[in-house]
């Protein structure tokens, strides 16, 4: 999801390690704008207007926070707030990313309560419910493109996509299964290289 | 409806929290499958709106855990979901971020990264399609997610925009049950 860009290099971070406060506004204001996914705003926030991290830095612990298990940008305030405050860092960034989506989703929810048995609401919402899922569709295959993929990685994606769609493999059979073909896959290419 | 106790809920989402790799997007067809054909708290359209929410509002895409919490214990139920879907992945990406610092960054947990993603990223497409299976909107239902998907791929449109767009569109064609 994120920018490529080649405009700052490793030695422009900031000096000083962030304090919690500005920790806690930075991730605070990731959460409220990050419409539609907070991916681009995060990098924003953290690589060119913070300076936390470089540009280098922050494309390799994204790389590892989408593998991870969890929501990428959580894995992110999680290890950000660690590296500069230690744990009470890691619990002040997801508390500061958290608070406003979950009080507006708290208001939209409130909204909905009050308004779904209108028909124009449940009209709007199914086809909100259909762009949305257009919005995961798209952003998926725009950052499999991003990678580049060689043949390899493009069947490892087009195995995940059809045995849970299709086949409907449960998301724990799926990765048992195709996780290590992808892995062997990977080092297989890299002995031969 | 039927309704869950608090403890159902947090053995639900925290069981998930560790196996959505590539983010909580992967999750919809398991919340779904859980929530709605599994423990009936949810029936399938309202499931399909409060996902509509989930991904209006702003932040991380663990809100549907947040949202199904909010929708059938209240505030209760939304602390627990959050905290539940938060708290297993965020330990380990404590744990695995402290180790990664001292690591070199060509091992193989680079390799793995490099692997794991593309299946990450199909495991998206899977939950799109599903979610858009779960919409219930039809085929214009279909065509408009589809729509959305190649304006996300193919432009800089702000996806909120998008959404609206999309909802605008679905409303209009089916004016007369929105009463125009």
């Amino acid at each position: 999801m994120e920018e490529e860009s080649t405009s700052r290099t490793d030695g422009e971070t900031s000096r000083e390690d962030p304090t919690c406060g500005a920790l806690a506004r930075g991730f605070f204001r990731i959460g409220l704008t990050g419409f539609g996914g907070v991916g681009p705003i995060a990098r924003d926030v953290i690589v060119e207007r913070k300076r936390w991290l470089a540009e280098a830095d922050y494309a390799r612990l994204v790389g590892l926070c989408q593998v991870l298990p969890g929501a990428n940008t959580v894995n992110v305030a999680v290890m950000i707030g660690d590296r500069f405050r230690g744990w009470k860092g890691a619990v002040l960034c997801v508390f500061a990313l958290m608070l406003a989506p979950i009080a507006i989703l708290v208001l939209l929810a409130t909204a909905y309560a009050e308004m779904a048995d209108q028909p124009i609401v449940r009209t709007a919402l199914t086809g909100a419910a259909a762009s949305a899922a257009g919005l995961v569709g798209g952003t998926a295959a725009r950052m499999l493109i991003r990678l580049k993929p060689d043949w390899r990685q493009i069947a490892t994606a087009l195995a995940g996509l059809f045995v849970v769609s299709v086949l409907g493999w449960s998301l724990v059979t799926t990765l048992l299964v195709i996780g290590p073909i992808a892995l062997l896959s990977r080092f297989a290419k890299r002995a031969a290289a | 409806m039927s309704r869950p106790g608090l403890l159902p809920l947090a053995e639900l989402f925290a069981g998930l929290s560790l196996i959505s790799v590539g983010g909580a997007n992967v999750l919809f067809p398991s919340i779904r499958h859980a929530v709605v054909d599994r423990n009936g708290w949810l029936d399938v359209r309202e499931f399909g709106h409060l996902f509509a929410l989930s991904q209006a509002a702003p932040g991380p895409n663990v809100m549907l855990s947040s949202i199904v919490g909010w929708q059938v214990l209240g505030l209760a139920g939304l602390v627990v979901a959050t905290l539940a879907i938060l708290l297993p992945s965020s330990l380990l990406a404590f744990a695995i971020g402290r180790l990664v610092r001292t690591a070199a960054p060509r091992s193989w947990l680079g390799v793995a990264t490099i692997a794991v993603v593309p299946l990450a990223m199909g495991l998206m497409l899977a939950s799109a399609v599903i979610a858009a299976k779960t919409a219930h909107a039809g085929l214009v239902g279909y065509a408009i997610a589809a729509l959305a998907a190649a304006t996300v791929l193919w432009t800089r449109i702000n996806p909120l925009f998008v959404m609206i767009g999309g909802t605008v569109v679905f409303s209009l064609s089916h004016a007369s049950v929105v009463g125009l």
